[in-house]
């Protein structure tokens, strides 16, 4: 089942490792002497982001709510021994550990576009596995309609669960053909090498034509299930983030407009460009034909 | 005592440095976004440390008065530089936003009409203005008592400066909240039933 799906972003073209390590700085710097234009932005809205930016920029508001926190704090998130339960309408319940859920499954490497609602974005190179292969070897009964995750919460390692930011454990969902779609993989690398804690070790989804609230990060759970599971910023605050949250310029956020976006790493002159319906996965539409999508927002 | 030697001090200390200072850290702060040194996103982070410098500043503005009348320490002489550099801090926050962040003029109108947390933000900004144009000698004689009256002002620029910060966090971060209730808490000791307390005390 792997490689439905082919980079349309290559890392070929772009990076050798000497340069994904300190593009920030290189672009910083040209930034200083006035050189950053245009021309140098557009090549770079395709661009793999360099690793420091997608370690050091991170929403996961179990290690605090600033965008640096996670970084800072989230070293102390305990991934030895990690389990991942399954349960629900599955043949193969049970407690998995990481090898007996992925363990000799295809590990790709997918180049998204990753747009997190609050109008920002960058490009990831992700190693991980497709989500649909994982349900396979749990074996899906024909009654689940939908995907629920979990994050770990471990509080005496998470300052955020500690101050009660948001309400944890966060949880997720996706439609069982939203999880299934061979875009959607379950994450465990960035740039060929096991992923950072802030960006959620050791396993997590990307779901690249959802806005990044969707992906949840450091699952412990995956639930088949019938009905429609809540997700954390829906229950937060429905208004505002719905269940679906693709990515869509035309549905306007009451904090952020979605019509545009600024690509992080690019400076303090970075230009914004123009945010794309389902992030540029138009591949994604079928999924919701005959949807309003302003309605199932 | 204490208060006496911090009152005779202030007599040596002028107030000038503050703006030198002010306009270096948001130099600096400047010079670090350039340099990478704000993080991937030096927009969004420059934008942040100048809004919560500026609140800070009209905080710090507020303390003043409180802090001579419960405590005799006399900080008055650098209230206006400090309510200056608040200023001056909010505008740099503004100009980010605009010409850096937003970036077309109609976006900037659609936004400050559309999104309630800028609006809140651009009121208190408007409300600052007067009190900046008239943060000066002149206009404090030409005024004579109504000088006094416009600077309430003060009171709901802050007030609003604390509920836009507030209105735009996601989730309960306790930082916004203890700013807004240390905001409150200034207002409402300059209402009349304090000061009968401590007039009787
Ligand atoms: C007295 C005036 C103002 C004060 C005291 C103020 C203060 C603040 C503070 C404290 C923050 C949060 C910083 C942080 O998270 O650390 C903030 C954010 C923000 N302010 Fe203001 N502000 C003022 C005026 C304005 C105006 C006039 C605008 C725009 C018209 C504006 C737009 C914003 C925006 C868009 C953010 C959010 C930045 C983000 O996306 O993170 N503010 N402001």
């Amino acid at each position: 089942m792997a490689y439905r799906w082919k980079n349309d972003l290559t890392r070929a073209d772009v990076t050798p490792k000497s340069m994904w390590l300190n593009r920030r700085q290189i672009i910083a710097g040209a930034a200083g002497v006035g050189l950053v234009g245009s021309s140098a932005y557009a090549q770079d809205a395709l661009t793999p982001n360099s690793k420091s930016d997608i370690e050091s920029y991170n929403n996961f508001y179990e290690f605090g709510t600033g965008k640096e926190d996670p970084a800072r704090n989230a070293g102390k998130l305990d991934t030895s021994n990690w389990t991942i339960a399954v349960d629900g309408l599955v043949d193969n319940p049970g407690e998995y550990s990481l090898n007996d859920l992925i363990g000799g499954l295809t590990v790709e490497e997918r180049i998204y576009r990753f747009r997190c609602v609050e109008a920002w974005s960058m490009v990831v190179p992700w190693n991980g596995i497709e989500l649909a292969d994982i349900l396979d070897r749990v074996g899906v009964q024909s009654s689940a309609k939908y995907v629920a995750f979990e994050t770990v919460v471990q509080p005496e390692n998470m300052i955020g669960v500690q101050r009660n930011v948001i309400p944890f454990p966060y949880v997720e969902g996706l439609r069982l053909d939203e999880a299934r779609h061979p875009l959607t993989i379950m994450a465990t690398g960035i740039y060929g090498e096991p992923m950072a804690n802030q960006n959620g070790a050791p396993i997590r989804l990307v779901v690249p034509w959802k806005y990044g609230f969707k992906s949840i990060k450091s699952i412990v759970r995956i639930s088949l299930v019938d009905e429609q599971p809540p997700s954390t910023w829906n229950l937060i605050n429905a208004r505002e983030y719905g269940f679906y949250s693709n990515v869509n310029p035309n549905v306007s956020h009451p904090r952020w407009s979605q019509a545009t976006e600024r690509k992080i790493g690019g400076g303090l002159f970075a230009a914004r460009q123009d945010t794309l319906m389902f992030n540029g996965y138009d591949e994604v539409a079928g999924l919701y034909e005959g949807m309003d999508l302003a309605t199932f927002y | 005592m204490i208060v006496d030697r911090i009152n005779r001090a202030t007599r040596r200390v002028p107030a000038w440095p503050i703006y030198i200072v002010a306009v270096a850290i948001a130099g600096f702060q400047f010079y670090q976004g350039l340099t990478g040194a704000l993080g991937p996103e030096p927009i969004n982070a420059l934008e942040r440390e100048y809004g919560e410098l500026a609140l800070k500043l009209l905080i710090a503005g507020l303390v003043i008065t409180p802090l001579r009348t419960f405590t005799g320490v006399n900080l008055i002489k650098y209230r206006r530089a400090i309510g200056l550099s608040a200023f001056f801090f909010a505008t740099a926050h503004l100009a980010v936003w605009a010409f850096l962040d937003v970036r077309a003029w109609s976006r900037v109108i659609e936004e400050i009409i559309k999104r309630p947390y800028v609006t809140i933000g651009m009121a208190a900004f408007v409300l600052l203005i007067p009190l900046a144009v008239t943060s000066n000698k002149a206009s404090i004689r030409a005024m004579g008592a109504n000088w006094r009256k416009l600077h309430k002002l003060t009171y709901p620029a802050v007030l609003l400066g604390g509920i836009h910060y507030v209105w735009l966090v996601k989730g309960w971060p306790a930082e916004p909240f203890i700013y807004l209730a240390v905001i409150i808490a200034l207002l409402a000791v300059r209402f009349k039933p304090f000061r009968f307390q401590r007039a009787r005390a």
